[in-house]
């Protein structure tokens, strides 16, 4: 009797790790193929968004090859963050820092954020979020130009009262039905922004070049 | 029970529709229903999962000892999606990234799980593939309708951002069919998702009705 069951468990886990094994292996090769092409998709959609932030006539240095990582809780959660230097004939023109947003309505907004030679904004992108479609996704380039009311904007401090969205008392619009979206947005891009005005005139010096992304 | 096409055809996109009939899959059905275009993006990549996992389903049916049968179906979805979230990001990057977790989650579909249950693992190969087309499209169907109503009530369009599906061409299907300068905002919430699901039921049971007279 105890003998049958032990068989009968033998056989049954013995069944279920081959095909464990057997759906590992599947997506261990569909990963395997996949990769490169995901790699490529990333890295084409993060060079036209640096394009979009930064003028690429401002600069004649490829920005990818001078990205290095910085550390900073005005950055958001998960350091290191990206850092993007535009240089033009070794001068520092601007750059680009990828910051995130933490409090969204469903989980980190990743958002690139641009700056010109004056340290004002020169564009916003975001590049990863899970908001809501339809409603919180108009942080998105793609769904509405919410994003472009940034641009030539600086915030003179984290207590800038017009960085906020206007149902707080800012310049900010929210959008009907989703307003802790837009207002992660802002804070998140005012404070990286404090942070670059702060901090822009050490960038050249910065030794922690992110390699190959 | 029987297998034919035919028969399978009319059950997954009419009398057994999985969406309208069975009320299988709420949760993506209401979520992701807000255009057209993700509907139809989230509906093919369900069908793919479904056809997918009822052939591999069938193809075992007779090497599973039952008292785990259910553990094994289980993997065999996970692993299936798995894949096809690689091949999404990697194909259609922009899909990819407005489906975001709603593709993870056709795992918890129950239509996959209760067509290998029911359907696939009783039945030969040809017919499972069959069903599971056949409920996969069904359910593609309701998705579709009930996102063109919602489109239409919420933003006056229809197929707004087809390109993130099929490719640059397919700017030319978006359709402004009316001019609305405040959509319905109910109907982008998931509230007037489950109404526009009530009355496409009753207006289900109204066509039956009238056919049985």
């Amino acid at each position: 009797m105890i003998d049958a069951i032990i068989k009968a468990m033998t056989k049954n886990a013995l069944i279920l790790a081959l095909f464990a094994l057997l759906a590992t292996s599947l997506i261990g090769a569909t990963y395997w193929l996949t990769q490169d092409t995901i790699n490529q998709q990333a890295k084409i959609q993060l060079s036209k968004r640096l394009d979009q932030v930064i003028a690429p006539q401002s600069h004649d240095n490829d920005l990818i090859k001078s990205c290095q990582y910085i550390s900073d809780p005005a950055l958001g959660p998960n350091p290191p963050h990206l850092l993007f230097l535009a240089k033009k004939e070794g001068k520092l023109m601007g750059a680009a820092i990828e910051a995130i947003a933490p409090d969204g309505y469903s989980g980190n907004i990743n958002i690139l954020i641009g700056f010109n030679e004056n340290a004002a904004i020169s564009g916003v992108r975001i590049l990863r979020h899970n908001e809501t479609p339809g409603l919180g996704d108009k942080i998105s380039k793609r769904v509405s130009n919410w994003v472009d009311a940034f641009v030539g904007k600086k915030p003179t401090s984290n207590q800038d009262p017009r960085w906020s969205v206007k149902k707080d008392g800012g310049d900010f619009d929210q959008f009907t039905g989703a307003t802790i979206t837009p207002r992660a947005v802002v804070k998140a891009i005012k404070k990286a922004s404090v942070y670059y005005q702060a901090h822009y005139a050490e960038f050249l010096s910065l030794n922690h070049p992110c390699g190959d992304l | 029970m029987a297998t034919d096409n035919k028969t399978l055809m009319f059950n997954g996109l009419w009398k057994n529709n999985p969406a309208i009939v069975q009320l299988l899959g709420l949760c993506p059905l209401l979520a992701v229903s807000a255009t057209v275009t993700n509907a139809l993006g989230l509906g093919i990549a369900t069908t793919c999962v479904l056809i997918g996992s009822n052939f591999i389903v069938s193809l075992i049916r007779h090497l599973l000892p039952p008292e785990i049968r259910i553990a094994v179906f289980v993997m065999i979805i996970a692993a299936l999606v798995s894949c096809i979230q690689l091949l999404l990001n990697a194909y259609t990057f922009g899909l990819y990234q407005s489906l975001g977790i709603f593709i993870p989650l056709i795992v918890t579909n129950c239509i996959i799980i209760g067509r290998a249950e029911a359907f696939a693992s009783k039945n030969k190969l040809l017919p499972a593939i069959l069903d599971g087309l056949w409920m996969g499209l069904g359910m593609t169907l309701i998705l579709v309708v009930l996102g063109a109503i919602r489109e239409l009530l919420s933003k006056g369009t229809l197929f707004d951002g087809a390109d993130l599906l099929l490719g640059d061409w397919a700017q030319c299907l978006r359709i402004e069919v009316i001019h609305l300068d405040h959509g319905f905002l109910l109907a982008m919430l998931p509230p007037g998702a489950f109404i526009s699901v009530g009355f496409l039921i009753a207006l289900k049971n109204i066509i039956d009705h009238h056919q049985q007279k």
